[in-house]
């Protein structure tokens, strides 16, 4: 097991190499040029170019990639076009608003979508069942811009139960992971469900109700340890969809994470900004999914690193 | 066997039917056997005759919905098994009667290690604790002849080869000393040299235990090898029920006669293997008389329009088919009739 994850560890430092590349070469094909836009309107052709030799743009592109991989790995992410600040300190500031917001989503997602599910594939084709899929359903349609709007009228607005925006307390946590959370969440539910019915029936479940367990046993230890090695893939995939989400969610909400941090960036054309933002995104991605392939190999030990 | 033995088990008019789109399919459809003691009864027929069905009826896990045992009754020691609550069931399932499925290879659970699954039947019909329960599933994995138990009991399902699983299942299955074994094809998945060496060992433990036990298979070489009495089916019917001596010396229905007839002869020159000819009626769509009445060779105008009854014969062997009653007018010099 603990070479399993070593392994697992280093199969993950290519992964981030290329990450690195595709985000350096990425901005490249962006059109506008960073120092016409610091420079400013009508600054002279000279101010230009002094500050294309002074961030070193006139260099040849892989130059500039390979400085630019060396001051990653030193933990230099370079300095903010806009405000001249170094780039990993924004990053740290927001990195661990934007990481709280996706903990508490992915628990709604994994919490909420999974009891949903068992609940559903426990009686199927009940009025349980048909009434949790609807909802699901719904959770999957929605559109997580319009969810959240509807969330803070309702709660914020007519109910005044739960701050509007913000990111002070724990209670501003709730309306956004829910609107992050809710979309996975129906989705889980719906892969939990069809997954539990098609491992309920297997022969190794018909074993176990010969042995004359009950059906809670049945359910709970021999199907929904099988059934859940689907389930795990899904959360981990969701989890990328939910990075994504955040930056929605961040800017619905007001809240100062990451997601609203690239958007920003981007709109300001603050290149190393958006490269150390998406650069950050990517990690946390590559990390979720090696825990995600960690629970796997827990949940089934039939897999093997190859 | 000997009829001294306690009756344990007693099958009358059973008849599991399934309901689908297609109508109502009668996988079983009235049958009734007897098991007693130490004995060992054989059902035999072929894919899809109701002897699935049946060994899954006895244990009420048929499938339900679509499945359901539509009348007869199970008496297990007396107590009807088709009235009796879930909860009732519960307790007598791997614990009073046990099953060994015809797929070794996925009958066990793939992510739990195989000493727990046999374990948690004896923490639950036993009350052992969860040392004692260990220790003795890994006896039942020596019992059973799996060599280093305690290594293996730790083991899943993936990293046994199929003799062992079906040994596990076997581990499994007699844990709790159960009165009634129902073997559902236990070798047919093995091969011919591991097939000997599981039916030996069925053998064996019967007799250490001294449960009854149903097998249940299509090959009638393992019938002759481990059972004292044969039921044959066909079509949900019980065509045919003898002792195996008889069964073998004189096989009375034409079915029996057919599947005997198409076993291949070691020491005769054969061309061809022989075969029944025709196809088995649909489940769905049963004829109004003899279901083998389309297949048979001795067929009169009264196997097409009555269904004949289980007869009894004076030897004690029991036949459905008119040739054997008052009611027969065909040509009594036809070899085979009586």
């Amino acid at each position: 097991m603990l070479m399993f994850i070593l392994r697992r560890v280093f199969q993950t430092i290519p992964v981030i190499i290329g990450v690195t590349f595709v985000v350096f070469f990425i901005m490249q094909l962006v059109p506008g040029d960073p120092a016409v836009l610091l420079a400013g309107e009508g600054a002279s052709k000279e101010t230009i170019e002094a500050i294309r030799e002074q961030l070193g743009l006139n260099q040849p592109l892989y130059i500039q990639y390979f400085e630019y991989l060396t001051n990653v790995f030193r933990g230099d992410l370079g300095v903010s076009l806009k405000n001249s600040q170094p780039v990993l300190d924004e990053i740290l500031v927001r990195l661990p608003i934007t990481i709280e917001l996706a903990f508490f989503s992915i628990i709604i997602t994994i919490v909420l979508g999974m009891a949903a599910g068992i609940i559903s594939a426990v009686k199927p084709y009940s009025l349980t069942d048909v009434s949790v899929m609807l909802v699901a359903l719904l959770g999957i349609s929605l559109p997580s811009f319009w969810f959240g709007l509807m969330l803070m009228y309702f709660f914020s607005v007519k109910l005044q139960v739960l701050p509007v925006a913000g990111w002070d307390s724990l209670l501003h946590v709730i309306l956004p992971a829910v609107t992050l959370g809710a979309g996975g969440a129906a989705i889980v539910a719906r892969m939990t469900r069809s997954s539990i019915l098609e491992v309920i029936r297997q022969d190794y479940i018909r074993t176990a109700r010969a042995k004359g367990l009950r059906e809670r046993i049945i359910i709970y230890k021999h199907a929904l340890r099988n059934a859940l090695i689907p389930v795990i893939t899904v959360v981990g995939l969701q989890f990328g969809a939910l990075l994504g989400g955040t930056v929605l969610v961040e800017s619905i909400f007001a809240i100062n994470g990451l997601g609203r941090m690239i958007v920003d960036a981007i709109r300001m054309r603050d290149l190393p900004m958006v490269q150390g933002g998406v650069l950050f995104a990517s990690l946390i991605f590559v990390t979720v999914n090696l825990f995600v392939d960690v629970f796997y190999r827990f949940f089934n030990k039939r897999i093997e690193l190859n | 066997m000997n009829k001294k033995n306690k009756l344990i088990l007693e099958v009358k008019g059973l008849k599991t039917h399934f309901t689908t789109k297609r109508g109502v399919s009668k996988a079983v459809d009235g049958i009734d056997f007897t098991l007693h003691k130490g004995e060992t009864l054989g059902i035999v027929g072929e894919s899809g005759c109701g002897k699935s069905m049946t060994s899954l009826s006895i244990l009420r896990l048929i499938p339900s919905p679509p499945g359901k045992i539509a009348g007869g009754s199970v008496l297990f020691k007396g107590k009807d098994l088709v009235t009796m609550t879930e909860d009732e069931m519960r307790k007598i399932r791997g614990n009073e009667i046990s099953m060994i499925f015809q797929e070794p290879m996925t009958s066990l659970n793939p992510v739990i290690p195989v000493g727990e699954q046999i374990a948690e039947a004896l923490r639950l019909h036993q009350k052992m604790g969860k040392k004692a329960a260990w220790e003795k599933s890994v006896e039942m994995l020596k019992l059973v002849g799996i060599p280093s138990p305690e290594k293996r009991a730790k083991q899943e399902p993936f990293q046994l080869s199929g003799g062992m699983r079906q040994r596990v299942m076997i581990a499994m299955a007699l844990a709790c000393t159960p009165e009634v074994l129902i073997a559902d094809e236990p070798t047919t998945a093995l091969d011919v040299t591991i097939q000997a060496q599981i039916l030996e060992l069925i053998k064996e433990l019967q007799t250490k235990i001294g449960m009854g036990v149903i097998m249940i298979t299509h090959d009638l070489g393992v019938v002759a090898e481990t059972c004292d009495k044969v039921a044959v089916m066909y079509a949900g019917n019980i065509v045919e029920h003898a002792s195996t001596e008889q069964l073998f010396a004189n096989p009375k229905h034409p079915y029996t006669q057919g599947l005997l007839n198409s076993l291949p002869k070691i020491h005769e020159d054969q061309d061809e293997l022989i075969t029944i000819d025709g196809s088995v009626p649909s489940p769905y769509n049963m004829p109004a008389g003899c279901r083998f009445a389309s297949r048979c060779p001795y067929r009169e105008d009264i196997c097409i329009t009555h269904q004949p009854n289980l007869i009894n014969q004076s030897d004690g062997v029991k036949v459905r088919c008119w040739k054997y009653t008052d009611e027969w007018t065909g040509n009594r010099d036809k070899e085979g009739v009586i």
